[in-house]
């Protein structure tokens, strides 16, 4: 079913997974590392490989907002994003999700400022986990490509925006080979978008983002977490359809030789290949290492990531963001997860690594692994530096 | 009601008896020729017509925030001419903004001017109450010299109110070069609904700064908004004017101008410039808008 292997950066891949979903109106700003992502697609529609509308705003705040009116308006829609990008763009995320508008969002993730710097972590997006958004990270460019693909059927089907995630640089620039899938393919499995209202119907006028007073807005609230909630669902569905149809496992997280895990690594993204050559190389000696790694971080399926791990004896957790005076963000869920399973006794360590392109390599995983084993607990963030 | 001005703003709104914007958002929308989609801008308007579960707009109608109705309007344009292009809708509806001085002036200026820059077609209409007033009258750019707010209160060490003068709105919208732009007022409605009728018209985006006294922050009773209004162009505060084109032309040539002092008097915002100690103020705001005047003037054909 698969029609082509070809090299592509994480940033191309996901603009050909928008041009073949037939996107209708694509509204961005460039920010690196996002901009191969939005120059692929202007050449796209210079050649007309497209008939998307670009919209190319002055901010990337007006870049969600016309998204916003373009998805109110029953247009499929997409933008793209990094870093401060995401970070103007705040405001607007909540208004997204609070219309429950199914707009698709490619983030090539990045550092945040003070200082200012461009290379690749997880601060922008960890910084928008609570905006009601759902949140798919990929390790690399074939994933970059599924999850866009995945997310805008997602987005559509529920009604919720969607954040096709991968790593600044680490994955939106470099070359890997993929598998892409037939324009027909994508089409027919992808389908139509109609919804329920929109702006342009003028038979059936709506009006949305109303004034809602306290008798009301605590149960419009209270629907959209149920509906965000229920989307782990949904993904596993289209994630399925999706493995089918190109013969890919997909899953909320990928468990790599984890069946008698004694000593796990939790993480997401990129870092999942370095940490995957440091569990074979472990195995190899008789260790009993294994990986975990989230591929849906929001709404976070925290059951199934609960029993996946409560058995493991050892868990190391390696975030690529912080949570300033806290635990980070990844930390957190799997420690929130494990709480409730009566039997857990897991000891969960927290890693901060990779902050603002720091390269991380498989003798740091390999050293995560030997001090798990070590089994010394401490209740404080290690850093891989 | 005529039943042609209450077409997309229904009557059961809870603006403020004495307001001006139900005037003006329904003479505007009496004058378009196709379905139109309202963008609001976070402000009085639209608290006012959108208290759920009830919505005063007959329209379609979107909200999305304070400081970007003109990119919500960019969105929805460019997802209008891609559904037209692939057949998905049958007509062209004709996207109209408003927004208040805040959400045009001050918060709302980048917005604008990425729309304007870009060519939408759409129509931005500033209906310019000269401060915050949904939040409680705070201050605004738009803001005229001299008036008390809660922002800029009269203390024993300020006795003027606000001391910088307002922001030229029309001249940064004229200098997008966009095809038309007027500055209007809710006391002369023959003249807004001629100017409505021309910036529907055009392809592309058009802008109108809609002059619209507030009863509760200028105040005033309820009953005289139209005559304050009246008065800000016969003081020659508030000139009635278009830019077609490039092409200045002033619609109501005052040919006795009144003194300031007439407009002022007859808000409680302007109270405290009639003490004796602020009469050099107001032979300042006088020269003022005499200055302005002979600036417009000089641009303008009558």
């Amino acid at each position: 079913m698969t029609d082509k292997k070809i090299a592509l950066t994480g940033a191309m891949a996901a603009a050909e997974a928008l041009r073949q979903l037939d996107i209708d109106v694509f509204s961005v700003y460039p920010i690196t590392p996002q901009t191969p992502i939005i120059e692929a697609f202007a050449k796209m529609k210079s050649e007309g490989n497209t008939a998307a509308e670009i919209i190319q705003v002055e901010s990337e705040h007006s870049a969600l907002s016309a998204c916003v009116g373009a998805s109110a308006s029953g247009a499929r829609t997409a933008t793209a994003t990094s870093s401060q990008g995401l970070a103007l763009m705040n405001e607007i995320l909540y208004i997204v999700s609070g219309l429950r508008l199914p707009i698709l969002m490619v983030v090539s993730a990045r550092a945040l400022s003070a200082p200012i710097n461009i290379h690749g972590d997880h601060s922008d997006v960890m910084g928008a986990r609570d905006s009601g958004w759902i949140q798919i990270f990929s390790e690399n460019s074939q994933e970059a490509y599924d999850n866009t693909l995945i997310g805008m059927k997602l987005a559509e089907k529920t009604s919720l925006p969607v954040m096709s995630i991968m790593d600044g640089f680490n994955t939106s620039h470099s070359v890997e080979n993929l598998e892409i899938l037939r324009d027909e393919t994508v089409r027919k499995w992808v389908g139509d978008f109609t919804p329920e209202n929109s702006l342009l119907n003028h038979k059936n006028p709506v009006t949305f983002g109303p004034l809602v007073l306290p008798n009301s807005y605590f149960e419009f609230k209270i629907d959209q977490e149920k509906t965000i909630n229920e989307a782990v669902n949904e993904y596993g569905k289209i994630a399925k359809e999706f493995e089918q149809l190109s013969g890919r496992k997909k899953d909320c997280f990928e468990q790599y030789r984890m069946a008698d895990a004694r000593e796990a690594i939790v993480l997401s993204g990129s870092a999942a290949g370095t940490a995957k050559e440091a569990v074979d190389k472990l195995r190899a000696s008789g260790k009993k290492a294994g990986l975990l790694k989230i591929n849906l971080f929001r709404p976070f399926p925290r059951r199934e990531v609960a029993r996946a791990l409560a058995k493991v004896p050892k868990i190391a957790v390696l975030d690529r963001s912080q949570s300033m005076g806290t635990f980070p963000p990844l930390y957190t869920e799997i420690v929130n997860s494990l709480f409730p399973v009566a039997s857990y006794k897991s000891r969960v360590i927290s890693y901060v690594y990779g902050l603002g392109g720091r390269d991380i390599f498989q003798t740091d995983m390999e050293k995560v692994f030997e001090e798990l084993e070590k089994g010394k607990t401490e209740n404080r963030i290690k850093y891989i530096k | 009601m005529n039943k042609e001005l209450n077409r997309y703003l229904a009557s059961g709104h809870s603006a403020c008896a004495g307001c001006a914007y139900p005037a003006i958002v329904r003479t505007v929308l009496g004058e378009a020729r196709s379905p139109v989609v309202i963008v609001n801008a976070t402000g009085c308007l639209e608290v006012t017509s959108t208290l759920y579960p009830f919505t005063a707009w007959k329209s379609s109608y979107i909200h999305s925030a304070f400081e970007n109705a003109s990119a919500t309007a960019s969105g929805i344009e460019s997802a209008q001419k891609i559904l037209f292009k692939k057949g998905k809708i049958r007509e062209k509806a004709k996207i109209v903004v408003f927004g208040g001085d805040g959400g045009t002036y001050d918060i709302g200026l980048q917005s604008l001017s990425g729309a304007l820059e870009r060519g939408h077609d759409f129509l931005y209409v500033c209906y310019d109450n000269g401060g915050y007033m949904n939040t409680g009258n705070q201050r605004s750019s738009a803001t005229p010299f001299g008036a008390q707010t809660e922002t800029t209160p009269i203390g024993k060490e300020q006795k003027i109110g606000k001391t910088q003068l307002r922001k030229n709105l029309m001249e940064i919208v004229n200098a997008h070069n966009i095809a038309y732009l007027a500055q209007a007022n809710v006391a002369f409605l023959d003249d807004l609904k001629m100017k409505a009728r021309k910036a529907l018209e055009v392809k592309g985006p058009a802008f109108l700064n809609v002059f619209s006294p507030c009863t509760n922050n200028w105040k005033f009773p309820l009953s005289q908004y139209v005559n304050v209004a009246v008065l800000a162009t016969e003081t020659n505060f508030w000139p009635l004017y278009e830019i077609e084109k490039g092409k200045y032309k002033i619609n109501k040539v005052i040919s006795n101008r009144r003194p300031i002092e007439e407009f002022l008097k007859t808000q409680g915002r302007f109270k405290h410039l009639f003490a004796a100690e602020n009469k050099k103020t107001l032979e300042k705001m006088q020269e003022m808008v005499d200055e302005e005047w002979k600036k417009l003037s000089a641009n303008a054909s009558v």
